[in-house]
């Protein structure tokens, strides 16, 4: 897996400091980043594809440094956001999905053929053709899924995909997401999404308050949240 | 369907017709309707783009779709000229503006968005002298096709929001929200095309 690190990282946005402090070495396949609203995990998770630069500190991926190899890192970093409009670039599914493809000097038949098997596996071969805005909720986040991972990215952070849909949408995003063998850096407010994963980081107003497995970690935060 | 002017899938004559063409196409007309005057022109103009459609294998009820947006703006267009320059301008104004939008959605009807961007992406080449992006021209176009449907449902969530709360029909009410959505929108956006990799 490749390593994540932020060496002594802090953020502010203006006068208000959102990360603080952060040392942390992550390793694992699935890590889980939990807290509550402005506790600062939304702009760590920003922090690994370089989304967001840390105002002190540094952060890499497998050595790549975010603020002076920003580049490398986003080709070997995806990023899946809470609201899937917000994601998808092109009006319909496979020209989104084909959208992260151009300018890697592929062809415009390996091109298809990896739209292709990304739209089967994520179960919107059917949809090719349609319009992107005629998706449901959990279709747009889907395409949003399979526009991300058909740039084939070594890591997959993940906002909140799954806090603007409902029960069933979600429980596929979770299995999609259990399947994948890509390190997975996923937010969530859905704590049994976290079930089997590695490890699980609490975010409590900018600060690392728990560090740990998973029943340890979320059993920390439900209780620091009562 | 396609109320948005979005693609249609298809396999007929003007959706094989390569996108450059169809853009060119829809240039020359733009530039040669400044030189109809009789009303029979318009109406060969007319004539010309419905044969079209028909050929594209779209049905009537498409093309209503496309003219309905128009209504008002023709017809205080054509009241305008029926009383400054008679009926013979009023109806060569009013038929080329319909012309030339029925032109255009034909266009974006039958030709994929990556098509369209390939054959702007191309023509902009020569730009490059002038430190123009291509990519970047054609990411713009892409994206101002996306954005019709998705600031047509924010509209919708912003009358559904005034609904709810039962709030008579404000402009300004409306207006702002709307607003004030789309920069969010634009915002989040933006900061997706930098996660994959856009400025890079």
């Amino acid at each position: 897996m490749p390593v994540i690190e932020a060496r002594g990282v802090g953020h502010a946005y203006g006068d208000r400091t959102v990360l603080r402090d952060l040392d942390v070495t992550l390793i694992e396949q699935r890590i889980g980043v939990v807290g509550a609203n402005g506790s600062g995990k939304s702009t760590f998770a920003r922090m690994v594809n370089g989304l967001v630069l840390p105002t002190q500190g540094r952060v890499s991926v497998d050595g790549l440094d975010t603020r002076s190899q920003g580049r490398d890192v986003r080709r070997r970093v995806g990023f899946c956001f809470t609201d899937p409009d917000a994601q998808i670039v092109m009006p319909t599914v496979a020209e989104d999905v084909a959208f992260g493809l151009r300018k890697r000097g592929l062809t415009k038949a390996e091109a298809a053929e990896r739209v292709a098997t990304a739209l089967s596996t994520y179960g919107l071969a059917g949809h090719a053709d349609h319009p992107a805005h005629l998706l449901s909720g959990g279709q747009k986040q889907l395409l949003a899924l399979a526009s991300v991972l058909v740039t084939e990215p070594d890591v997959l952070v993940m906002d909140e995909p799954t806090t603007l849909l409902d029960l069933r949408n979600a429980t596929m995003i979770s299995r999609v997401v259990a399947g994948l063998p890509q390190q997975v850096l996923l937010v969530t407010h859905h704590l049994d999404l976290l079930d089997g994963f590695d490890r699980v980081l609490v975010f409590d107003d900018g600060r690392l308050v728990c560090d740990d497995e998973p029943t340890i970690a979320v059993a920390f935060y439900r209780k620091s949240m009562a | 369907m396609s109320p948005l002017g979005l693609y249609v899938p298809g396999t007929s004559l003007v959706h094989r017709a390569p996108a450059g063409l169809k853009l060119v196409v829809m240039i020359a007309a733009g530039v040669a309707s400044v030189f109809l005057r009789a009303p029979w022109q318009g109406a060969a103009a007319l004539v010309v783009v419905l044969l079209s459609y028909g050929v594209a294998g779209l049905p009537p009820r498409t093309v209503v779709r496309q003219v309905r947006p128009l209504l008002w703006v023709g017809l205080v267009t054509a009241g305008f000229h029926l009383v400054a320059n008679g009926w013979e301008r009023a109806v060569v104004v009013v038929g080329v503006l319909a012309v030339l939008l029925l032109l255009a959605a034909l266009v974006t009807l039958t030709t994929r968005t990556t098509d369209l961007v390939d054959a702007v992406v191309t023509a902009c080449r020569p730009l490059r002298v002038l430190r123009v992006d291509p990519e970047r021209v054609g990411l713009m176009i892409a994206l101002g096709i996306r954005c019709v449907p998705v600031v047509v449902g924010l509209a919708e969530d912003v009358r559904d929001a005034q609904r709810a709360r039962g709030l008579t029909a404000s402009p300004r009410a409306f207006a702002v929200p709307l607003i004030v959505r789309s920069l969010r929108h634009a915002d989040a956006l933006g900061e997706a095309l930098a996660a994959r990799g856009l400025d890079d």
